[in-house]
């Protein structure tokens, strides 16, 4: 199966109903994808599908098949999205296991709505789980990266 | 009076008698029965011809529509017609979780769309449910919460039907994919009783019986 990963042509051997995140994480190495709940309840596994926000813990590989595939690994070539900037400006990270969902999230909302009010992240956000309750600080780095 | 001639006159007689009043009274018609059929098994649905004795035809219309209104008010139909912005889930229509909220048009929002999770079909192994194009039903088109009156009001009213006319309601119930999935939900989800072919026939036969309302909320188990 062919997949464009980060703008990479790349082909894999997968059952076309392997989740996309065992194809990345287990097939292609790209580990920054987490997986927390398996079951699209946390948005630790968030990836962009052409764009779009998906779980890529209940997304089967057929389904990425002639779509733009990003992860937190492509999302931009050096780390340096404005949402990336603002994560470490704030140090919104404390355990760090829900972020690279969290960014890819926020950033599928900022495509969309360059200058959210907070109800939109809250809105957005809501599927993305931080056992360590950095909300608030999640919240102001999504605000701070669109300059609202 | 010559005999011949009195023959002719008596006949003559019964001959007007008979006009005037009719043909002579026989046993007594039994009238058309107009209760409605034995209630089906609650996995079931009856089928149209169950309500063909129930008369007027008004009342046969009411009683398909009361009998199709089995499958509207189910859980797996009426949770994805809320009359807010939150979809619902389970047959006590708890609030989704996690929280998603029907967007502007009825798919979610941007990082939380119906799409982001839902899948076109069923994953067992991780319990989501998925049929195509997983979508709210538009909040002019809420169910939950309204008796079947209500909902057969809404149905029948173009502004709150989505400018459908009742052949093109009947095709969505009847064929739609995302409606065919509620009677296969997966993951010891309750499904409502019969079939889509079953419900499609009784709504047909709904329209064809006049499409007339239930004239107010009727008991249900």
């Amino acid at each position: 199966m062919k997949l464009d990963v980060n703008g990479q042509a790349r082909e894999v051997e997968a059952d076309p109903e392997m989740p996309l995140l065992w194809v990345l994480r287990d097939l292609l190495g790209l580990t920054g994808t987490k997986y927390g709940c398996g079951e699209a309840l946390c948005g630790a596994c968030t990836v962009h599908l052409d764009g779009n926000a998906v779980r890529s813990c209940v997304t089967p590989v057929r389904r990425a098949a002639g779509k733009k595939i990003v992860t937190i690994e492509g999302l931009s070539p050096r780390g340096d999205h404005p949402l990336q900037q603002a994560w470490a400006e704030l140090g919104v990270p404390q355990c760090g296991f829900c972020q690279a969902g969290q960014i890819m999230s926020a950033a599928a909302l900022l495509a969309a709505s360059p200058k959210p009010t907070d109800e939109e992240i809250d809105r957005s956000l809501a599927g993305n789980l931080c056992r360590c309750g950095t909300y608030v600080r999640i919240r102001a780095a999504v605000r701070k990266a669109a300059g609202v | 009076m010559r005999p011949r001639l009195a023959r002719l006159v008596r006949f003559a007689s019964l001959a007007l008698f008979t006009a005037c009043s009719g043909p002579a009274p026989g046993p007594a018609a039994a009238p058309r029965p107009s209760a409605p059929p034995a209630p089906a098994a609650p996995d079931k649905l009856l089928p149209p011809s169950a309500f063909a004795s129930i008369e007027p035809p008004a009342a046969r219309s009411q009683a398909l529509f009361a009998e199709a209104s089995r499958v509207l008010l189910h859980a797996r139909c009426v949770n994805c017609h809320p009359p807010d912005d939150s979809p619902r889930q389970g047959d006590a229509h708890a609030f989704h979780d996690p929280p998603a909220v029907r967007g502007p048009a009825d798919r979610g929002v941007p990082a939380m769309q119906c799409g982001s999770c839902h899948q076109d079909q069923n994953l067992p192994y991780a319990r989501v449910p998925g049929a195509p194009d997983w979508h709210l039903a538009p909040v002019e088109m809420a169910w939950l919460g309204r008796s079947s009156a209500q909902i057969c009001a809404q149905l029948s009213d173009p502004r709150r039907n989505g400018q459908k006319t009742l052949a093109q309601i009947q095709h969505h119930l009847a064929h739609d994919a995302l409606v065919g999935w509620g009677w296969g939900p997966g993951h010891g989800r309750s499904a409502p009783p019969g079939s889509q072919v079953e419900l499609g026939a009784l709504f047909q036969a709904w329209i064809d019986t006049g499409a007339v309302c239930p004239a107010g909320e009727e008991k249900r188990p």
